[in-house]
């Protein structure tokens, strides 16, 4: 116990003796949640939208009207030709371009029907569905009003319809900062944890430090319990001070207990510092470490739902899911923040933590050999 | 105390040691000579319980370094080549790490480090990292004393370290001996191996022999000259035509002048001297002189590549 609590006494003295550490214990938090929250929107704003009138009448100076009044556009009138239009997107001046072809009111009241072309940049495949999909509700609204104006007040009573009436649970107000929060979260703790923790044991190697030590009595699990707890109490340090700048700049409401959440982290933590420290095992340098360490980074971070539902992915994807941690934690700590969930309400994932933490555990401390 | 036989041990296609056998009675300075990738490390890696043998046993004290490694490594202290304290903590701190690691206090043990400690003292605050050579290697040899070891073992704890701080160093290591403290240290430098009660002469994974230093002299069979030439650019065309010569059985660069041997009678100062005057060469001087352990060193390497 003795030796434990000097070799922790040690890496505390060693942390904060080097220099760089303070600003990434205490600037990466802040920086994380002030820019990466904000920065991570999947909510579109500002779409450039080019309308294109050959037909000037009442209907469609009426439509256009109707987008301007959109919140999503940013609408410009202009008189070009089907050329210049093409132009137009190729040089990404307009994100849609809505052409009313000359005739179009005409067309309508003759035949009861009339078509404008839409033309979306669809280089991001999710933006252009969304800004279509803005453009249709917009359009479909104008549809029911002069169907109404053109037939009068109708005469019998409208056919039976289903109204739909959603409520949003757990993040009523659809607010994307409340959502990404909680994950950017995930992605500090991570980086502290698996950066610093592996990083420092293959320093020891490189420094040559790791041969005096190995050739002291002190206990393998001993040196390795050594070198998680610093990083681990570093960590929950950050995601307090994560969780109160939430708190703070963006209102993030906290429904679950603290307490849980904690448990859950350190759990978490045990787990992606044994793969760290695994890592660093079987590496010899810092930048071997940090090759490996961030090609998980990587791969972890993509599938685990973080931008991008989990739910979307193929089926074989999200079985991979099950070695993801970070996928783990992520939706822990939504479900705990945002939902209010209690670790009885999270035992499955409780008991795969702790099962995959132990064994990544036992796998680091049987590879760190003393003898070669 | 140290027993070591038919050791061997391979790195990929490359045999480390050959086969050695060693004993160091308790108490003994003992001194591994040889140049660097002989074996010194290899060997002494193995000791500390760093590196398992492929064949051979080795033992500390009747304890194998195999089986028993867990109990060697509280009786041994291993100061390896390459200086590995925290480089980022202070001379007081690596002490006092040490000490708690191996589960003692500096008091227990101060008795044993109090002569070398006490030079480092006045820098006890400064990183260790900011120490000059010397007194990193006194850091280094009192935190691998500081849980009293009955084994010192020491791997060129001189290299890369000041002539002066080389002779304390190993004034350090005859009170440390003189204490009960069984010694190995390892060295490049020849004239260091005069300073150990026996010495073992290492070259490519064997030992040529094993001797006290004295008796490694005294075995040197042939007669000893040394030709003084007056520069570099002389000495190089001297070497040159003395191989030539015969009745010469070697030829060796030794810093400033030649060392040559003879087998046959009828070479001496004089004739040497004559011929090369009448190459052209001037301001020769030669003599007869006692060999060093460099010169045994040189002989042994020439026999054993015939």
């Amino acid at each position: 116990m003795r030796t434990i609590l000097y070799l922790l006494q040690k890496e505390f003295i060693q942390v904060f003796r080097n220099k760089s550490m303070l600003p990434i214990i205490f600037i990466m938090p802040l920086v994380q949640m002030l820019v990466l929250v904000f920065a991570a929107t999947m909510e579109l704003k500002k779409v450039d939208i080019t309308v294109v009138d050959f037909d000037l009448s009442e209907t469609s100076t009426r439509l256009t009207a109707k987008f301007e009044a959109s919140s999503f556009f940013h609408l410009t009138r202009a008189q070009l030709s089907p050329t210049e239009t093409d132009q137009l997107l190729l040089k990404g001046k307009a994100n849609l371009v809505v052409t009313f072809p000359h005739g179009f009111e005409q067309d309508l009241k003759r035949n009861d029907q009339a078509s404008l072309q839409v033309m979306v940049d669809a280089i991001n495949g999710s933006a252009a569905e969304l800004s279509n999909a803005y453009l249709q509700t917009v359009i479909a609204s104008y549809n029911q009003k002069i169907r109404a104006q053109m037939l009068g007040v109708p005469k019998f009573t409208p056919p039976e319809q289903v109204n739909v009436i959603p409520a949003y649970w757990y993040n009523p107000e659809l607010n994307f900062k409340f959502y990404m929060a909680p994950g950017v979260l995930v992605i500090l703790v991570t980086i502290i944890g698996l950066f610093l923790s592996s990083l420092n044991l293959v320093r020891e190697k490189e420094m040559g430090t790791i041969e005096q030590l190995n050739v002291t009595p002190i206990k393998k699990y001993h040196f390795i319990i050594g070198k998680m707890m610093p990083f681990l109490i570093i960590a929950l340090l950050d995601l307090t001070f994560g969780l109160l700048v939430a708190k703070v700049v963006f209102g993030l409401p906290f429904r679950g207990n603290i307490l849980t959440l904690y448990v859950f982290t350190s759990l978490y933590l045990f787990l992606i510092m044994s793969i760290g420290l695994f890592v660093s095992a079987i590496s010899e340098t810092q930048q071997q470490v940090l090759f490996v360490s961030f090609f998980f980074l990587i791969v972890f971070i993509i599938m685990s739902g973080l931008f991008t539902p989990v739910e979307s992915m193929p089926v074989w994807a999200q079985r991979m899911d099950l070695i993801n941690p970070i996928y783990y934690l992520i939706r822990i700590i939504r479900n705990v923040v945002l939902k209010g969930s209690g670790l009885l309400d999270m035992t499955s994932e409780l008991l795969r933590l702790c099962g995959y933490g132990l064994l990544m555990f036992s796998l680091a401390v049987w590879r760190y050999r003393k003898t070669v | 105390m140290i027993k070591v036989s038919n050791l061997e041990k391979s790195y990929g296609n490359q045999k480390a040691l050959k086969g050695i056998s060693l004993e160091v009675a308790k108490g003994e300075l003992f001194g591994l000579i040889g140049p660097d990738g002989a074996g010194k490390t290899t060997l002494m890696r193995i000791l500390v319980t760093l590196l398992l043998p492929d064949q051979g046993l080795a033992s500390l004290d009747g304890l194998d370094v195999v089986a028993d490694f867990r109990k060697i490594r509280t009786m041994v202290g291993y100061m390896p080549g390459r200086f590995s304290l925290y480089q980022d903590l202070t001379v007081e701190e690596n002490l006092q790490f040490f000490a708690t690691v191996f589960g003692g206090t500096i008091e227990e043990n101060y008795h044993l480090i109090k002569d070398i400690y006490v030079q480092i003292e006045p820098f006890k605050n400064r990183l260790a990292g900011k120490l000059s050579g010397g007194m990193k290697q006194k850091l280094a040899l009192s935190c691998a004393l500081i849980h009293a070891p009955k084994v010192l073992i020491l791997d060129e704890p001189t290299t890369g370290v000041d002539a002066v701080s080389r002779k304390e160093f190993w004034e350090m290591l005859n009170n440390l001996r003189h204490m009960g403290i069984t010694i190995l240290v390892s060295t490049p430098y020849m004239d260091e191996a005069n300073l150990c009660d026996r010495v073992a002469l290492f070259q490519n994974g064997s030992i040529l022999s094993i001797d006290t230093p004295k008796n490694i002299t005294a075995s040197f069979s042939k007669k000893l000259y040394g030709v003084k030439v007056e520069t570099t650019a002389q000495r190089f065309e001297c070497v040159g035509l003395l191989k030539e010569l015969s009745g010469i059985d070697s030829v060796f660069s030794f810093g400033e002048s030649i060392h040559i041997t003879t087998v046959q009678q009828n070479i001496d100062e004089t004739t040497v001297k004559e011929y090369l005057n009448q190459k052209g060469h001037q301001g020769i001087s030669v003599g007869k002189i006692e060999p060093s352990i460099e010169d045994v060193f040189m002989e042994l390497m020439q026999n054993e590549g015939n």
